[in-house]
């Protein structure tokens, strides 16, 4: 069985950085497949891989990471400019991003719109 | 007097060329240390570091400094050439073992590995101009990429985009294109030499202004 656990952006929203890594990756190592809504920044994003490479041991051996953001990609011109204005104000709450502990996610396959996520104890997961 | 000591001067400056780091960053197995390997051997004559079909051969930084390219038309391009380890998300020493190691060496590279993956995210920050290797034949939208790529924009530091391994028959140079559309991408085979020259004129172009 697989546990997916949703973290909407207003549970992280309030976090440090360090804070909401520590948050996610607590949720990951209990072997649950975190769903957050939105996304971290950037260098949040890099600092999550730092985390977790300090954290591997015999038990945890690391995640799998994606974001889905498929409306930033279609914005342009004044849209694009609005959006990144309200991400800087209210953090990235559009798209999804997925983290899955390794032990229990094989993979994830990503194209612009369409995440696949591959468990181990199921053959293959698909998922929007 | 003065114009002979402001001569002087300008000659001082002139000779005394901006030594610029240059990054090669991207996912294990890649070939960031062919490629690193190919430039050091094309320049200076010699090896940077070995490589290995096992993934997380390069577990430290490496460093060769001052190397000097030249492009065809006479320009100089001088260089410190910083080779990371590959950055990944999961390192499992089971896949080691299962490469053939014994328990004792996996686990000892496993651990070396995740130490690698974060002297490499540290080193970030110091990068003038960063080369970031993605295997041709792989999938280019894995996070990582976009991690380490939307890290170097943060930071402004510029990238080009290496498609390697383009000799492979699942060499795929126009989804790399289209992931990263707003990066130039240079498709090149690191190991048997293919594009090399593009390459480094694209190196110019970017490194060089």
């Amino acid at each position: 069985m697989v546990t997916l656990h949703f973290v909407p952006y207003t549970d992280i929203e309030p976090l440090s950085s360090v804070g909401r890594i520590r948050h996610l990756l607590n949720i990951a190592k209990q072997n649950k497949i975190v769903l957050l809504q939105g996304r971290l920044r950037r260098e949040e994003e890099a600092e999550l891989i730092k985390t977790t490479m300090e954290e591997i041991n015999k038990e945890f051996r690391g995640i799998e990471l994606a974001v889905i953001n498929p409306q930033q990609s279609e914005l342009s011109g004044f849209s694009r400019m609005k959006y990144d204005v309200l991400g800087m104000l209210l953090g990235d709450r559009s798209g999804l991003t997925i983290i899955g502990p390794a032990n229990v996610v094989k993979a994830i396959s990503k194209d612009p719109n369409k995440i696949e996520v591959y468990t181990k104890d199921v053959k293959r997961k698909k998922r929007r | 007097m003065i114009g002979k000591v402001m001569g002087w001067l300008s000659q001082f400056f002139k000779s005394k060329k901006k030594t610029i780091k240059l990054g090669i960053y991207g996912p294990p197995n890649s070939g960031k240390t062919t490629l690193a390997n190919k430039i050091c051997q094309d320049w200076l004559g010699q090896d940077m570091g070995s490589v290995s079909s096992i993934a997380h051969e390069t577990r430290e930084i490496q460093i060769k400094e001052q190397i000097s390219i030249k492009s065809k038309d006479g320009r100089e391009l001088m260089f410190n050439l910083v080779d990371t380890p590959g950055i990944a998300t999961r390192i499992d020493y089971e896949d080691f073992i299962k490469s053939g190691m014994t328990e004792g060496k996996a686990k000892k590279r496993a651990k070396e590995a995740t130490r690698g993956v974060i002297d490499a995210i540290k080193w970030l920050d110091e990068m003038d101009v960063v080369l970031v290797v993605l295997d041709s034949a792989t999938d280019p939208y894995s996070q990582v990429n976009i991690t380490i790529i939307g890290n170097l924009a943060a930071r402004n530091i510029p990238v080009l985009i290496v498609a390697n391994k383009v000799d492979l028959r699942k060499a795929n140079m126009k989804k790399v294109q289209a992931a990263f559309p707003q990066y130039e991408v240079v498709g090149i085979s690191a190991k048997y030499g293919k594009n090399i020259n593009e390459f480094y004129e694209s190196l110019f172009n970017l490194a060089g202004r």
